[in-house]
C-alpha cells in the first residue's frame, strides 16, 4: 500500500481526466523525474504514480489513471480508471481526493465527466489546466460561480509553466488540513441513454452561465490541418515525417555512436593492457565490454526514434496520423487505432502490444497484436546498422540520399509491408464476415511540445532500456562468453580456440538447418541468444569474432564480416531479421495481453517461418545474382 | 444488423425522413454546416450496439442542438471525416456518422 496509508499527513491523489486533457503533463509538473512506471497486478495496463513534497512538507503521492470520457469502463484501462475511483480495484488505495483535469478550452465533455465523478463520492477537485492557452484565445471563467455550480472546488493550472501548479498544490494542502470530511455514499452507477444526455445539458447549462467561449476555433489548428489532412498533401506529409525520422536515426546519431563504440573499444584496450593474459582478461574484455558494449551503443539511436514519437505525441500529430491511416489500414483489415501502436511498435514492440488497448474491439486489438512484432523495433537497429555498414558502401545517390540511409528505410518498408500482408491474410482467413468496429477519435488541438514533459518521457525510456542492457542482455553475454570459451582447447591444439567450444558444437549442429539460408555456424550460435533480446545476436556476434579472431577482431567486427561473409549471406540475414522471431519479452506480452499461450505459439509459428522463408528466397535471389 | 454491401450513401433512403431538410451527418458534403437535430441509432451501419453507438456518440458531443462542420474528408471514398463539434473536432467513419440527423 502507499505512504498514504502510513504516514496520516500524507494524502494520496489521483488524476483523472478526458484524453488529450494535458493529464500527463500535469502529473509530469507535480512529480518531476520522481515516477515510478509499472502495470497494474493482473492486467498490462500501464500504471503511472508518483510524489512529491508541498512546501510545508507534506508527503503527497499521486497516480496517474488512464484517460476516460466517462466512467462506463469500454477498455480494460477505462475500466481500471473507474475501479480505481469506485476502491474496488484490488492492491490499489482508495484516492483521498480526485482530481478531474480539465483542458480549459474544451470544457464540454470533462464537465460531464466531474458530474458523473461526483456520484462516486469521492472528495473531487477540478483543475481547469492550459489555462494560458485558454485565456489567450479569449476564454474567461468565473471560477467562484463554477466552483459553486459544479458544487466542487475549481482550480486553475498551467502545467507547463513554472509554478503554474502553485494554486494547485496549495488547495490540496488546505484540502489535506481540514479533517476529513465524511465522505458521501458511492451512488455510481452505468449510465443510462437519458441520464447520460441530461448530464450533458446540465453541463452544457453550467458552461453557458460561467463560462464565455470564443466561438472560433483555433485558427493556427485550422490553419496546419488545412494542409496536414488534406487527402493527398497530408499522406505525403506523412510519409515525409516517416522519412525523416529513420534518416535521422541512421544518420544524427551516427557521431554519438562512434564515441560510444570508441569509449568502448579504448576500455577493451584498457582491460587488455593491464589484466595478464587468461581467462579473467577475456571475460572482461570480450564477454563483458564487448558484448554489453556493441548493445549500448546503439542508445542514441533509440533516444531519437523516441524523441520523434513523444514529439508527434505530444504536437497532437499522432491522432492526424490515425484519421489519415484509418481507410488505408482498414484496406489490410486494420482499425485506424493501430497506427499509434503500430507506431510504438517501432521503438519497441512490448509497448506498441500494451498500447493496443486503446482498440476497444477485441478482434482488431488481436489483430494488431498479432502483426506488431513485424514493426521494426528499435532492438533490430543494432542488426541493420551492423550488417548495413558492413556491405552497404555509403554513397549519395540522386544527390542527397544517402544509401546506407536508402536500405534501412528499405528495411522498415518491407516490416510495414509484410505486417499489412499479414494483417489482411489474417482478416480473410479468420474473421471474413466481421463488420469493422467503428473509429471515432478526437483531435486535439496542436501544442508546441513542452522540452520538460519530452525530456522525461525520453530520459525514462532510456532508463529502461539501460536497464534492460544491465540485466537481460549482460546475462546473456556472459552465457555466451561462457559457451564461446569453455571446454578449452587440447593443449597443442590448432586453430582458434572457439572451434574446440560448445557454442561451437551448438553452431555446427545447427547449421544443417539453417545452411541453405547461407548461415554459418557462428551465425547460428548468434541467433539462439537473439531470441532473449534481438541485439544480443550482434553482441554475440562480437563476441564469437572477437574470442576467434582477437582484439582486432573485437574492434573491427563491422570489419571482419565483411570479410567472412558474401553479400548474399548479410542480404538473407537482413531479411531473417525483417521477420525475427520474436524476442522472449515480446512473446510474454503476447501472452499476457491475450490471456492465452496460444496467439503466443501462433505468433512465434507464423513469424519463424516467415523469416526461414524469405531469408531462403533472399539468399538464393542473391545468389543467382552472384552476389 | 444491415450487410456491409447494404451501406453507403443509399442507407439514407430507407429512413423515415419527418422533415425533408434533415439529412445525415454521414451523406453531408466536405463544408457541410449544420446543427445536430437528434441521434437515430437504428439507422447506421455500424458494428456497434445502439445503446453503445449512442453513449459514445454522446459522450464526444453529438448531442441535440450541437453545431457541426464537416472540416475534412480522408482520401478513399471521402472517409474517415474529421467533424467540427461545437468547438472541438472529432474524427470517425462516416458509417456512424450516418447515425447523426442534422438540418
Amino acid at each position: 500500500m502507499t505512504a498514504a496509508a502510513l504516514d496520516p499527513r500524507s494524502i494520496h491523489l489521483a488524476l483523472v481526466g478526458a484524453p488529450n486533457s494535458g493529464k500527463t503533463s500535469l502529473f509530469n509538473a507535480l512529480t518531476g523525474s520522481r515516477q515510478k512506471v509499472a502495470n497494474y497486478p493482473g492486467v498490462t495496463v500501464e500504471r503511472k504514480a508518483g510524489a512529491f513534497v508541498t512546501p510545508t512538507g507534506r508527503q503527497i503521492s499521486l497516480v496517474d489513471l488512464p484517460g476516460t470520457y466517462s466512467l462506463r469502463g469500454r477498455s480494460p484501462d477505462e475500466e481500471i480508471t473507474r475501479d480505481v475511483v469506485l476502491g474496488k480495484f484490488p492492491g490499489e488505495a482508495l484516492p483521498d481526493l480526485v482530481l478531474c483535469v480539465a483542458d480549459s478550452t474544451n470544457l464540454r465533455l470533462t464537465f460531464r465527466l466531474v458530474l458523473e465523478l461526483k456520484r462516486t463520492g469521492r472528495p473531487l477537485m477540478v483543475v481547469l489546466n492550459m489555462f494560458d492557452i485558454a485565456q489567450r484565445r479569449g476564454v474567461t471563467v468565473d471560477l467562484e460561480a463554477l466552483s459553486g455550480a459544479l458544487g466542487v472546488p475549481v482550480v486553475t493550472s498551467i502545467a507547463v509553466r513554472k509554478g503554474g501548479t502553485a494554486e494547485l498544490i496549495r488547495l490540496t494542502e488546505e484540502f489535506a488540513a481540514r479533517a476529513q470530511e465524511p465522505t458521501t455514499g458511492n451512488t455510481w452507477a452505468p449510465l443510462s441513454i437519458a441520464e447520460l444526455k441530461a448530464l450533458q445539458r446540465e453541463a452544457d447549462k453550467i458552461i453557458r452561465d460561467t463560462v464565455t467561449m470564443p466561438s472560433k476555433p483555433d485558427s493556427l489548428t485550422t490553419r496546419v490541418d488545412a494542409v496536414v489532412l488534406h487527402p493527398v498533401a497530408g499522406l505525403l506529409i506523412l510519409a515525409l515525417i516517416l522519412f525523416v525520422m529513420f534518416q535521422a536515426v541512421f544518420s544524427w546519431a551516427q557521431p554519438m555512436m562512434e564515441f560510444l563504440a570508441g569509449s568502448f573499444a579504448a576500455l577493451g584496450t584498457l582491460v587488455h593492457d593491464t589484466l595478464p593474459d587468461g581467462l579473467l582478461q577475456s571475460f572482461l574484455q570480450n564477454g563483458v565490454i564487448s558484448g554489453v558494449g556493441s548493445v549500448l551503443v546503439f542508445l542514441p539511436q533509440i533516444v531519437i526514434i523516441f524523441l520523434f514519437i513523444l514529439l508527434l505525441e505530444d504536437f497532437g500529430y499522432m491522432a492526424r496520423a490515425a484519421f489519415l491511416m484509418d481507410r488505408i489500414m482498414g484496406g489490410a483489415g486494420l482499425h485506424g487505432r493501430a497506427f499509434i501502436p503500430l507506431l510504438s511498435s517501432f521503438a519497441c514492440a512490448i509497448p506498441g502490444i500494451m498500447a493496443t488497448r486503446v482498440i476497444d474491439n477485441r478482434r482488431d486489438r488481436l489483430t494488431t497484436i498479432l502483426i506488431a512484432p513485424l514493426m521494426t523495433c528499435s532492438a533490430r537497429i543494432p542488426v541493420y546498422t551492423l550488417i548495413i555498414s558492413a556491405f552497404i558502401p555509403s554513397k549519395e545517390v540522386w544527390g542527397w540520399i544517402n544509401l546506407q540511409g536508402l536500405v534501412m528505410f528499405g528495411l522498415y518498408a518491407a516490416g510495414i509491408g509484410s505486417a499489412l500482408a499479414a494483417s489482411f491474410v489474417i482478416k480473410f482467413f479468420m474473421w471474413r464476415d466481421y463488420q469493422p468496429a467503428p473509429f471515432m477519435l478526437e483531435l486535439p488541438d496542436y501544442k508546441l511540445p513542452r522540452v520538460r514533459s519530452i525530456t522525461i518521457g525520453v530520459y525514462t525510456r532510456a532508463k529502461m532500456f539501460l536497464h534492460r542492457a544491465g540485466t537481460t542482455i549482460l546475462s546473456m553475454m556472459v552465457l555466451i562468453w561462457f559457451l564461446a570459451s569453455f571446454p578449452q582447447p587440447p593443449a597443442g591444439a590448432e586453430g582458434p580456440a572457439i572451434n574446440y567450444s560448445l557454442a561451437a558444437m551448438i553452431g555446427h549442429f545447427l547449421e544443417p538447418a539453417l545452411a541453405p539460408l547461407g548461415f554459418n555456424w557462428q551465425i547460428a550460435v548468434a541467433l539462439i541468444p537473439g531470441m532473449a533480446a534481438r541485439e544480443v545476436a550482434v553482441a554475440a556476434l562480437g563476441t564469437v569474432y572477437a574470442i576467434e579472431g582477437g582484439k582486432e577482431a573485437a574492434d573491427q567486427i563491422g570489419q571482419v564480416l565483411a570479410d567472412k561473409w558474401s553479400l548474399a549471406t548479410a542480404l538473407s540475414l537482413l531479411a531473417w531479421f525483417i521477420f525475427a522471431p520474436q524476442c522472449a519479452s515480446t512473446l510474454a506480452v503476447i501472452r499476457r495481453e491475450t490471456g492465452s499461450a496460444k496467439w503466443m505459439i501462433v505468433t512465434f509459428v507464423y513469424m519463424f517461418a516467415l523469416a526461414y522463408v524469405a531469408s531462403l528466397i533472399t539468399y538464393n535471389v542473391a545468389r543467382a545474382f552472384g552476389a | 444488423m444491415t450487410k456491409p454491401a447494404a451501406l453507403g450513401r443509399s442507407v439514407a433512403m430507407d429512413i423515415p425522413v419527418s422533415n425533408p431538410a434533415t439529412q445525415l451527418l454521414g451523406n453531408a458534403p466536405r463544408g457541410f454546416c449544420g446543427t445536430i437535430r437528434g441521434l437515430d441509432v437504428q439507422a447506421g451501419g455500424s458494428s456497434l450496439s445502439a445503446i453503445e453507438l449512442e453513449s459514445q456518440l454522446i459522450e464526444m458531443g453529438f448531442v441535440e442542438g450541437a453545431r457541426v462542420e464537416i472540416l475534412h474528408e480522408g482520401a478513399i471514398r471521402r472517409d474517415p471525416i474529421a467533424v467540427r463539434v461545437d468547438n472541438i473536432t472529432i474524427a470517425l467513419r462516416r458509417r456512424e456518422a450516418m447515425a447523426v440527423v442534422v438540418f
